[in-house]
């Protein structure tokens, strides 16, 4: 299962890429090629272009499901810990660096929200944000040091002031020449095919 | 002015508001200004001011090692007055901090665009001022090989930390402060490590490409990582934002929650963050200054940056400067004789010196920003911005020492002066500061590339509908061909084979 899905992922960016003037044309192309019925299509830009993501038809982000849960988690820990240190017990069966130390001072109660209260909120925002840092980088794949997209010699610049396209070979509507020839009719200013060996430049007149 | 109030998804209302990058400047020479900073040879005045700062870094170093030697006793505490200078020190550069997190997460939450061409110096501003700031807590236990007690590390002596003390409550909220801060500036680093690395890669530059590429992670601006990119962004500015407000307020709590006269006060908590953005914005005023024209960065970061910084200061300095009024009042109407001592004392005992220096720099001198002409005056701000820090140490100061010096028992009362070896430290401890400093701005891009693209008018698809009055000078130096049919939104909603988008 994991070979399928490693497969998958390095296969990703497996495909044709093709440049845009600007933002507007890159969203204009987008939404022409999922009317044409492409649906694996991704769009490489030096900051994120508002509306794109409605282009593409991508749904909100499930990462703020992942850090409630992150935040839960650092809230009730800083409860237990806070608890469980100050009134918790010391049973045989637990080695002593992990048992409690109740201390009894004038008969008060061991234990008391109020005070814990600022630990238990510093650990849910830490909790939180380890979740979302973590959470962000999972759901993109990254770290990812390799790239079928590094063989493009104008991906760089999808960092500084281009607008890529890119659809996926394994899209069921990819045919290398008709697809680069839609590309072309979009207004692509370069389209390059790209695999794990390496980039191919299509020549623009041809392909139209 | 319409630039404060862009609509949701960051497009402004009109293409007549004032630009927030000024020079006419399209992506690339955004990209060439702030990252060939990064990339050219080193420059002489860098060299020579970060001789000079590791000059007072080798000073914290001797410093710190006399004191660990020695114990807290070289500095100048005495029996009344336990917290000094330390303190003092520690509270005056946590407080800078809180700027760096409230122009990051707070203006991003508030949708103040003008925020991106400061965001990231501020951020590295508050990284590296909680650094020096931990310094000081952490040396002032005086055995600091036992530091560690401070968290809750399973050990064989059974023994764990006393949750219900506030300071123990510092060690969390400053240190899991100074965590959240890392992560969002790193998060917001991310795009432009991948700048630097492609531009490496472009320039033949292999190992630069390398070390850069590392920390870039493999980012490659793909619309399917930007997605949830973005939404970590906010989720992280989000989070930072409650935090950076309890920070402050748990660090008044070392004060309030104690029954010294002077300290014991609900006002605490809300006027420390006052101050605390307010010293912050200070110190980011006096950095920008310098490093916009050392860097030719006058478009990026414009008057009109800083007049709004100026603003804050104002207001800040104004919240702070009418607590210093109400804790009077306070003082008078709990009929506590105490505390009424305690705050005559403060403006008219021993240090009246610095209460008066306090008040001047802290309420009376901002005021002038009232004038338009004065706070767009790079001359006056760089002074008030030096004056502020200045007056905000004043206060911590005046806080901590006064009311300490005065003890309920009038045979201990005592006065304060400092040693040699508390000065080192605060010295060094700048040493510290802008060592770190100098390192960022040599070696990171030092405003946030994609975010400022990303606020630029050509940044908006809409941008290139139909023919603007004055668009055709932002457009892209390659010719585009025209799009067929006008771009709209509508065009794509009918016959989508994939069902219609959410």
């Amino acid at each position: 299962m994991f070979d399928a899905l490693r497969k998958r992922l390095a296969d990703r960016n497996v495909g044709l890429l093709a440049e845009f003037s600007d933002p507007g044309a890159l969203m204009h192309a987008v939404e022409n090629l999922r009317k044409r019925g492409y649906s694996r299509l991704d769009t490489f830009t030096p900051f994120p272009v508002h509306g794109m993501d409605r282009a593409m038809g991508l749904g909100p982000s499930k990462l703020g499901y992942m850090v409630f849960i992150g935040g839960l988690t650092g809230c009730a820990l800083g409860y237990f810990l806070q608890w469980w240190t100050s009134a918790g017990s010391q049973p045989d069966w637990l080695m002593t660096p992990f048992q409690g130390y109740p201390i009894n001072i004038s008969n008060k109660p061991l234990f008391a929200i109020e005070p814990s209260v600022p630990i238990m909120f510093e650990l849910t925002v830490l909790f939180a944000a380890l979740t979302a840092v973590a959470g962000m980088l999972a759901l993109n794949g990254l770290p990812r040091p390799y790239n079928p997209l590094f063989h493009s010699e104008r991906i760089g610049r999808a960092s500084d002031d281009g607008f890529f396209l890119h659809i996926e070979a394994s899209d069921s509507q990819f045919d290398r020449d008709a697809t680069a020839a839609a590309l072309a009719e979009e207004g692509a200013l370069a389209i390059e095919y790209l695999d794990h060996d390496g980039a191919e430049s299509i020549d623009l007149t041809t392909a139209a | 002015m319409a630039t404060t109030l862009a609509p949701h998804d960051g497009v402004p209302k009109t293409l007549e508001d004032a630009p927030l990058v000024r020079g006419n400047l399209s992506f690339h020479d955004v990209t060439d200004l702030v990252a060939g900073h990064t990339e050219k040879k080193t420059p002489v005045q860098w060299l020579l001011a970060f001789s000079v700062a590791l000059g007072f870094l080798a000073l914290l170093g001797l410093a710190v090692a006399y004191l660990v030697w020695n114990g807290t006793g070289v500095w100048g505490l005495n029996v009344p007055v336990g917290w000094g200078w330390a303190i003092v020190n520690f509270v005056w550069w946590v407080g800078i901090g809180h700027a760096g997190t409230l122009i990051s997460a707070i203006l991003f939450l508030f949708r103040q665009r003008w925020r991106t061409s400061i965001n990231r110096s501020a951020e590295a501003m508050t990284l590296f001022a909680v650094a020096c700031a931990l310094l000081f807590p952490t040396f002032h236990v005086g055995r600091v090989w036992a530091i560690y007690w401070t968290l809750p590390i399973p050990n064989q002596m059974a023994m764990w930390p006393q949750f219900k003390s506030p300071l123990l409550w510092d060690v969390f909220a400053v240190s899991i402060y100074g965590t959240v801060s890392l992560l969002f500036w790193y998060v917001g680093l991310i795009p432009d490590l991948a700048t630097l690395r492609d531009r490496a890669v472009k320039a033949g530059r292999l190992l630069r490409a390398k070390i850069v590429g590392f920390f870039a992670l493999g980012w490659t601006g793909s619309n399917r990582h930007w997605r949830h990119y973005e939404r970590a962004y906010l989720i992280l500015a989000g989070l930072a934002t409650p935090l950076v407000l309890s920070v402050h307020s748990v660090v008044s709590f070392d004060f309030a929650v104690s029954i010294v006269p002077g300290w014991h006060t609900t006002i605490f908590p809300p006027y420390f963050v006052a101050g605390a953005i307010f010293s912050g914005f200070a110190m980011v005023v006096t950095l920008m200054l310098a490093a916009r024209k050392v860097y030719n960065l006058e478009n990026l970061i414009t008057l009109d940056h800083l007049e709004k910084m100026n603003i804050v200061i104002l207001l800040t300095g104004t919240i702070v400067g009418f607590a210093y009024i109400t804790e009077f009042f306070m003082a008078w109407y709990s009929g506590v004789v105490y505390e009424q001592y305690a705050f005559r004392n403060r403006a008219f005992g021993d240090y009246a010196w610095a209460y008066w220096i306090m008040m001047s720099c802290n309420l009376i001198l901002p005021q002038l920003f009232w004038v338009k002409r004065f706070r767009r005056s790079i001359p006056l701000m760089a002074v008030i911005s030096i004056v502020v820090n200045v007056g905000m140490w004043f206060e911590r100061f005046v806080i901590t020492v006064t009311s300490l010096h005065r003890d309920y028992l009038p045979s201990s009362w005592d006065y304060f002066s400092p040693t040699f070896w508390d000065l080192a430290m605060y010295l060094g401890s700048f040493g510290l500061f802008f060592t770190l400093f100098l390192l960022f701005l040599r070696f990171v891009p030092m405003v946030a590339i994609a975010e400022v693209k990303g606020v630029m008018p050509q940044a908006d698809p809409h941008f290139y509908d139909h023919a603007h009055g004055d668009g055709h000078t932002l457009e892209p130096v390659e010719a585009s061909p025209a799009p067929a049919v006008p771009y709209s939104t509508a065009a794509s909603e009918t016959d989508d084979p994939n069902g219609p988008h959410v």
